[in-house]
């Protein structure tokens, strides 16, 4: 069933619902990541959940005009124009009043959200609103999917992928470094509105596959993943875009060929389970990573200091010291060095002194600089600067 | 007894007190929350109340009050945490670690609720979203008279004794522990020196917001949870520099956002020719942005550095 799924084989809504969900989150990760990088993802919270009064707004006038209610480019408009007063609604509280980012976020998108709720509650007592169906655009709702709509979704992603494209280089230097982008003269102001733009174009086409509650988190949680995987911004966009799409291609997928699963929620689910997985195992970022790097600098500080202990004949107590040493083959069970670590304390030894006299020379100041403990000197000096320095170690090291 | 006074106590009295309490009671934690610049906990709080709730429901099987309680603040105390480890151990800004946690307990809670038998109880998505004020109505009311009489009183929905309990708790929290709280929410690195353990006080308020808006959850919904943790305070914020008198105007307008609100939406509609009244709670939240957008426009203290004293 769920191969059947994957395929595209299990009848024509699913395929079409599947398409468009890979779409959905392919276009979601890529505009999420400027978001993420230019520290403004909670904005698209405010936008998506700003659609809702407009849905409800352009049925009511779809509906006073004598037609269909129901129909998308109509809804997706209505959508469009309401997010966009929203988010305005945030600017304008962000920079004319006292009230910070966050707390513009959350009133806008709750009293957009409430009003939505009360035109709602109209159009249920309307005479043609009765089977409106309007909620399934709270949750997303993928059952009854028309050619037309998924056209028009894709054709909206694939608007928005282009303008991703086509702003590439101005988005990255205003998301990164709005002032360096603003001294070398791009229109900042105008590349932001394009970013939220781009956000609020893939809220209003995601409303229908995962409802303007969760479509936020396609924005987020793929760019949030991917930013764990790389460094470097070209990268990252794709690896997000990559996530989101498999996020929704996968989650569609399994909501297909398992009753009630809302398609939504699983492709939300299957997103995190993208960024759970990144924020365990990610190589450099990732939590192993990390520990398994903490880990490997705890036992170069201990066995170091324990070498050092071994060479000028002190007696060493700390446990964790002493097990490190015995598994290196450092010293025997009872404590008392090994022929190994005889010699790499004596090495150890000399390092350090060598180390005291460089740092003490000023002329060896750029050297100096590097010292923490652990790196040999062997590897920043050459031999001819080694020889040079052993001359001042004085007969007794030497 | 006139005949508008008898549906009015029955219809409309409890909701609105309901109402009241909720919005009350939200915005009394709101305040410390704008002022730390976590606003957007009380969004991520309200949204993972469903989670808890449902997964309450499958432990128990039933909608009753305490292990839902329970639940959400457990679901709430697990949201906290995890954003607080992604965002130091993966070096995450706050916002996007919020934002991957809250959707992804959303979307979980949802998924549960859509996938267990909740046919039986008065459990589903919408109503997580946005309540069901209208429903908490006072059958056995039969007028003002009812207020003392000890029948009708025993049946008064029990949602209310429950929000007002909520109330009285958050209200005595804030008010017990004002002083470390105010210090901690202005000046952290001073309180920290004074001996006041500042990082239990945040841990404390995010608590404390999670009762609140567990309580007022059944009420008004989660999403409306939200305007009622931030619109109230945020008016406030506009019309005063002083914490106390914020915290008295966040109650006024909260007070006033949840009557108005009420009202508007049972009877505004009849006024202007409708039959239906509308969503309660969404008007509450309406009418809470219509308050913060005059404050914003006509507060003596809108501008960042507060222009007026007072």
């Amino acid at each position: 069933m769920l191969f059947e799924a994957l395929t595209l084989q299990l009848g024509y809504n699913a395929t079409l619902v599947t398409i468009g969900a890979t779409l959905l989150g392919l276009t979601a990760g890529a505009v999420g990541i400027f978001l993420y990088v230019s520290k403004r993802a909670l904005v698209s919270d405010a936008i998506s959940h700003a659609t809702l009064p407009g849905i409800g707004l352009a049925f009511m006038a779809m509906v006073l005009l004598g037609g269909d209610g129901r129909a998308l480019p109509g809804l997706l408009i209505g959508s469009a124009l309401s997010a966009w007063i929203g988010l305005l609604c945030v600017s304008w509280l962000t920079h004319r009043t006292r009230l910070t980012e966050d707390a513009a976020i959350g009133a806008v998108l709750s009293v957009f959200f409430g009003a939505g709720i009360v035109l709602l509650t109209v159009i249920q007592s309307m005479n043609s609103g009765r089977q409106a169906g309007l909620e399934g655009f709270l949750l997303g709702s993928t059952a009854g999917m028309l050619w037309n709509d998924a056209m028009i979704l894709a054709a909206g992603g694939a608007t928005v992928l282009a303008f991703v494209i086509l702003l590439y280089r101005s988005m990255s230097l205003v998301a990164f470094d709005p002032e360096f982008a603003a001294a070398s003269g791009t229109n900042v102001r105008r590349v932001e509105l394009a970013m939220m733009g781009l956000a609020l174009a893939v809220s209003v086409v995601g409303l229908k596959v995962v409802g303007l509650i969760l479509i936020v988190a396609l924005l987020i949680i793929p760019a949030v993943a991917a930013r764990f995987w790389s460094d470097r911004l070209k990268r990252v966009v794709a690896i997000a875009a990559g996530i989101g799409g498999a996020s929704g291609y996968i989650g569609a997928a399994l909501s297909a060929s398992v009753p009630d699963l809302p398609t939504g929620p699983i492709i939300v689910l299957i997103a995190f389970a993208f960024f759970a997985i990144s924020f365990l195992f990610a190589p450099g970022r990732g939590v192993l990573a990390v520990v398994v790097r903490h880990r490997r600098f705890q036992t170069r500080v201990h066995v170091r200091q324990g070498l050092l202990a071994l060479a000028q004949g002190q007696p060493i107590y700390e446990p964790l010291t002493l097990r490190l040493m015995r598994r290196a083959g450092l010293i025997r069970a009872d404590g008392v060095a090994t022929d190994a670590g005889r010699g790499q304390a004596a090495r150890a030894l000399l390092d350090e002194r060598r180390w005291e006299i460089l740092r003490a020379d000023p002329r060896h100041e750029w050297a100096a600089a590097r010292y923490d403990g652990l790196t040999p000197l062997e590897t920043i000096l050459t031999a001819d600067q080694l020889a040079e320095l052993d001359l001042s170690l004085g007969p007794e090291a030497a | 007894m006139s005949e508008f006074a008898t549906e009015f106590v029955a219809l409309s009295l409890t909701p609105m007190v309901i109402g009241t309490f909720a919005a009350i009671a939200c915005a009394l934690p709101g305040n410390f929350l704008l002022l730390r610049r976590q606003a957007l906990i009380g969004d991520a709080i309200s949204h993972v109340v469903l989670p808890g709730i449902v997964l309450a429901f499958i432990v128990t099987g039933s909608v009753t009050a305490w292990p839902m309680m329970i639940g959400a603040g457990v679901a709430a105390l697990i949201t906290v945490f995890f954003i607080e480890i992604i965002r130091r151990v993966g070096r995450i800004e706050p916002g996007a670690a919020m934002g991957v946690v809250f959707t992804a307990m959303f979307a979980a809670g949802v998924l549960i609720l859509e996938q267990s038998d909740t046919s039986g109880v008065h459990l589903d998505v919408e109503h997580a979203l946005y309540g069901n004020l209208e429903s908490l109505i006072w059958l056995d009311a039969d007028g003002w008279g009812s207020l003392v009489d000890p029948v009708a009183l025993s049946g008064l929905p029990h949602e209310l004794p429950r929000m007002g309990l909520a109330l009285v708790v958050v209200a005595a929290l804030t008010w017990l522990f004002w002083r470390p709280l105010k210090l901690s929410t202005f000046d952290e690195g001073f309180a920290q020196t004074l001996g006041v353990p500042t990082g239990a006080i945040g841990l404390g308020l995010v608590i404390v917001s999670a009762i609140a808006a567990v309580a007022a959850f059944d009420a008004v919904g989660s999403i409306i949870v939200i305007a009622m943790f931030i619109c109230p305070p945020a008016a406030a914020r506009m019309m005063t520099n002083r914490l106390e008198r914020q915290v008295a105007w966040s109650v006024v307008f909260a007070t006033l956002s949840a009557v108005l609100g009420y009202v508007l939406a049972g009877y505004g509609p009849l006024w202007i020719g409708f039959d239906n009244a509308v969503s309660a709670a969404g008007m509450i939240a309406t009418v809470s942005g219509a308050i913060l957008a005059l404050a914003a426009a006509f507060g003596p203290c809108r501008l960042r550095g507060g222009a007026a004293t007072g």
